[in-house]
This record gives structure tokens, sequence and C-alpha cells, in this order.
């Protein structure tokens, strides 16, 4: 697939942030607040860091991207279906009785999900022994992991963190979305993660700091992670829950519900005319 | 005197000859078609741990396939796993005391084309890792080889935390899930070769003690196809049994027909999918079944015999799980 520019993935994100906003009106429930604020590093992955191919969606080479905070999973559909994995008027079945767009991503349901998720802390360790396995065989494709903040209160996270870490998998790179919310509050307040960086470094991991709505710093971060062959990389990336919409933006109020009519009216009309000024904070 | 003596030796030679015929009388009515070990009534019948029988199907099926890895949760000498990590040590895989990992990183193992066995005591996996199984194994469907050792209540000293008598019922519960618990080591070894290649998500159950070995080499073994090891003429009672305790089914069998009560004895060890036709079959020519297991009833071959009763055998179903209940807690 070809790349896109610094300029256009940043157009590309906000019109992936509308759509959401559209596919969570029309599916009555999901979450907001995390897949808004994911839009810009999903659309970076699949419109320039990724190597895969949409038309083959299990090309034996393709990049792994395994989404562990399943309930972000409007964004992954939303940039699939712009990156022409499947028709986009098939949005309109997020959440719906057999749809292959369930609430939490099913991987028998949608080819390229890579595994199903939804209950957190498992997936940057089906990451790791992907990744694992993989290098068993001397594959040359990278595994990606996506994982929320509040995910990291679980054990079973940290397992993978010292698995990865003790196995050295270079090959394995890890978005952590500090968005510092999670369902019943602020995540310093549920249960610190601070230091986060140091947590990582104890454990053996490379560790990256991004502004995670910055196109170029997503793409650098992983340049650099590919040229780390010793250890496996952690991207925290910073990000606003929410980003895009005024009224969501940093509410973790917005963590686990849609927007009514209204509320998505406002929100399309924000993004349509917030657009030129996204675009102006990275410049 | 020296004549006395050897009367009476030679009587006695004769009544042991004559109890030899009684007894081979007695055997006949093992399944002589399943090729069963012919001294399992001796008193020094040959008796190996079933978490044996994996050691070796697990080292058979790595020869046979590269694909099939081993992982383990730091208890790899007594669940066997040690006798592939010595043959294959790039392909053993050591995970620490985090069994959510265990299953984890086989999940992704699996997803990317390997063909994981994972084992632990069965009190910590699947005891510990219900959810990552679910989630990431059942649902996902995906062939990791779960392999829970020192089940049940014969691992005995440890104590109750390390006697699991649920995991059969979890694992039963889960979607895509096979659940296969072997009567003996030789049935465990082929359980375990035949699971590395059935392309499911598979539970296997282990016990630590040493069990009498009920079957040989030539015993036909298919999971989900559950045998008649024993059946007298005419049997009036059916004992369903699984895992190790089939064979004190088998003695109880001997015992009963010795005392002229007529049974047949099935070794059902798949629970899951359960060979519905067998034990359908038994409970309608004999009328009176008993189950046999190390486990609860509630979840387990008991459970998932009572689901495939006929809805005009209820009555028969209660007085079954009675019937388990004795046989279990005895």
């Amino acid at each position: 697939m070809d790349k896109l520019s610094f300029e256009d993935l940043g157009k590309k994100a906000n019109g992936i942030r509308k759509d959401i906003i559209k596919m969570l009106l029309a599916a009555g429930s999901g979450h907001s607040a995390g897949p808004l604020g994911m839009a810009d590093v999903f659309t970076a992955l699949y419109f320039n860091i990724l190597n895969h191919k949409p038309e083959e969606p299990m090309w034996e080479d393709r990049d792994r991207l395994f989404l562990s905070c399943g309930h972000i999973a409007p964004v992954r559909y939303v940039t699939m279906a712009h990156a022409g994995y499947f028709p986009k008027t098939w949005l309109k079945k997020l959440r719906k009785l057999d749809s292959p767009l369930q609430g939490h991503p099913e991987r028998k349901r949608l080819p390229a999900l890579e595994t199903t998720s939804g209950p957190l802390g498992s997936g940057l360790a089906q990451a790791s022994g992907y990744a694992y396995a993989s290098r068993m065989d001397n594959k040359r494709f990278r595994v990606f992991c996506i994982t929320s903040d509040g995910e990291h209160d679980a054990g079973n996270h940290w397992e993978a963190v010292l698995f990865a870490g003790k196995n050295r998998l270079s090959n394995l790179t890890s978005f952590v979305d500090r968005n510092n919310i999670q369902i019943d509050g602020h995540t310093e307040d549920v249960m610190p993660l601070e230091p986060l960086r140091a947590k990582y470094e104890a454990f053996n991991w490379h560790v990256l700091h991004i502004d995670g709505h910055n196109m170029e710093e997503i793409i650098d971060a992983v340049n650099h992670a590919r040229a780390v062959y010793e250890k496996p990389t952690a991207i925290i990336c910073h990000t606003v829950p929410g980003k895009g919409v005024s009224f969501m933006e940093n509410m973790y109020e917005w963590h686990g519900k849609p927007p009514n009519e209204d509320e998505a009216e406002r929100a399309l009309h924000e993004l349509r005319t917030l657009g030129g000024k996204i675009k102006g904070e990275h410049e | 005197m020296l004549r006395l003596w050897l009367e009476a030796f030679r009587y006695l030679k004769r009544l042991n000859y004559c109890l030899q015929i009684i007894n081979s009388l007695n055997l006949t009515m093992l399944n002589k078609s399943l090729n069963l070990n012919k001294n399992i009534f001796d008193k020094k019948v040959e008796a190996l741990p079933t978490r044996d029988g994996y050691g070796k199907g697990l080292v058979e099926a790595g020869q046979k396939d590269e694909r099939v890895v081993a992982l383990c949760a730091d208890l790899t000498e007594s669940t066997r796993t040690e006798w592939f990590k010595e043959k294959f040590p790039e392909r053993f895989v050591q995970i620490g005391v985090a069994e959510q990992l265990l299953a984890t990183v086989a999940s992704g193992m699996a997803n990317y084309g390997k063909i994981p066995f994972i084992a632990s005591y069965a009190a910590f996996s699947p005891g510990r890792n219900w959810e990552q199984i679910r989630t990431t194994i059942a649902l996902n469907d995906v062939p990791v080889k779960i392999a829970g050792c020192h089940a049940g209540i014969s691992v005995g000293p440890d104590g109750a935390t390390h006697q699991p008598l649920e995991d059969l019922a979890t694992m039963r519960a889960m979607p895509n899930m096979i659940v296969v618990y072997p009567c003996d080591a030789e049935e465990a070894r082929k359980a375990t070769i035949e699971a590395a290649f059935n392309g499911k998500p598979t539970y296997l159950r282990f016990a630590r003690e040493k069990t009498p070995v009920v079957t040989t080499k030539d015993t036909p073994f298919k999971i989900g196809q559950a045998e008649v090891f024993w059946e007298d003429r005419d049997p009036q009672v059916a004992i369903i049994a699984t895992g190790p305790l089939l064979y004190e089914a088998l003695v109880a069998a001997k015992k009963l027909s010795a005392s002229r009560i007529n049974s047949l004895v099935i070794n059902c060890h798949t629970i899951k999918p359960i060979d519905e036709q067998a034990v359908t079959k038994a409970a309608k020519l004999t009328g009176a079944v008993v189950t046999v297991e190390e486990h609860q009833i509630t979840g387990g071959l008991g459970g998932e015999y009572c689901g495939c009763c006929e809805e005009g055998d209820k009555k028969k179903k209660h007085l079954t799980c009675d019937k388990v209940k004795y046989v279990c807690f005895e």
C-alpha cells in the first residue's frame, strides 16, 4: 500500500474520527473516548507504517497488529474500511447480531484482526507468543500491539512485559495509549501507573515517549524501534481521550458511551470546522 | 507321613489350577478385541502415572512434527515436560510461575501456526487462567493443548488446594474445547499424540500417582470414541468410567461378577464430545448406570452423561447422580 504524507495522514485521521462518531451513533452503544484518541496512531499505522495488503488481508508476510484493548475496536474498523479491507457501508453494522464488526473484535469474523480481544491485559502476551514463534522460524515481519494504560493494572500484562524482556523480543513493538483515563476515573486515582517509563525499563524494555497525535513522532518512533535489536520497544503515546470533540476531550465519562443524535451533530460539526485547526497543531 | 504331605501338596496344586481356570473364566469378560493388558488383575500389574504417558506422547508428537512446542510454568520435571525439553531444547519455552501468561503466550504461538502444549498442575492451569483460556484459546479457536497434571483427589498429601475437582467442569463449558481424561499411561501417550493433530483446543487431564496400565500399545484409541472394556452376559448395570478410576471399575465388575451381578464397563476417556451413542446404548441395555470419576458430578462425566439422557430417563438420571455421589466420595 502507498504511504500517505504527514499532511494527508492528518486529514485522513480527521475523516476517520467523523466516521467513528457516525458508527457509534448508528450502533447506539460503544466507546467514544479511546477510539477518537487513538485515531492518529491507527491512521499512521495503516497508511504509513504497516507492511500489509488490504486486498489480501491474510498475506503471509504482513506485519501483525494485535489490539489488546478490544473496546477501542471502532477506530480499527473505521481505519480498516478506509484502507480498503471491506466496504464502508459495513460500518453501520457495528455491534449488530452476526455482524463481522462485533462490539469487541472477534478474530474469526473479520480477516486480519489477528485475535479476539476485549478482556484486558492479555493482548501483549499473545503478541509476545506470536513474536516468539515467528522468530523461531526467522520471519521478518514485525508484531505490533496496542495496549491501553488502564489495562496496565492487570497482572497478566506485566507477566508479558517480563516474558518479552526476558526473551529480547526485538520484533515486538507495543504502543501504550497513555490517555490517563479508565472507566472509574483517572488512572492515577484508580491505580497509579507512574513512573511508567521506569517500570518498562526495569523489565528490560526500550521505551519511547511521544505525542500520540503527532504523525511525525509516531512514524519516527516506529522507525526508531526497528533499529533496536536487543530489546522489545514500548512507545508510550500521550493522547487526549475524545480528541477532536471538545466536550469529550479528557472526560473519563466518555470512556464507555456513544453520542446521542444532538451530541453526534455537534461532534461532527466540530470535526468539520476544526479540521484545519487540528492540522495546524502539528505544523 | 511323607506320603500324606505329598497328597496335600498335590491337592493344593490342583486347587490352585482350578482357581486359575476360574480366574481365566473371569478374564474372558474383558473385551478380547481390544488387546487389553492380560495381567491387569495380577497384584504385580505394571503401574505408571498417566503424566508419564503425556511426557512420552509429547516427545513422539515432537518427533512427528516440528510445529509442536512445549511450554511449562516452572513444573517441568513433575509434568514430564522435561523429556521434551531434553530432546528439543529449542522448542521448549519456560514461562515461570505465571499460568495466565502460559495460556496467552501459547495462544499467540498457536495463532502463528505452532502446536503448543502447555503443562502445569490442573489446580493452576486451567485453575488460574480460565478467562485467558476462554477468550484467547477457546473463542479464538486456536489449537493449544492444555495438560492439567496432578488432577483429582489422588494427589493426596498435598491437600485440598492441590486437588482440583472442578477442572473438567470449567473446560467442558468452553466453546470449541475437546476434553480427554485418559485411563492409563499408555492411553495418555496416545491421547497426547492424537491431540497434537486434531487442530482444536484440547484439555488433557493427568494424575500424579502410579495406576495400573490397563491398555496396551495395540488397544485401539480414538478421541470421542468410548470402548466397552468389560461385558458380562445380560448385564444389569453399566459402569461408565473415566480416567485411572477405570481400573477400579474393572475390579468392581470382577467382584460383582463373582456375586452374580452382571455388569458392563465403558472406558469413557473423552468427556467432550461424549460418545453419546455408546453411553445411551449402555443405559438402555442395562437400565442402571453408575458413572465413576475423580471429579465432582456437577460438570464432570456424571453431568455430561445426564446431559445426554433422554427426557423419559429423568428418573434414571437422578438415580445415576445419587450413585455417582456415592462412588465419588466413598
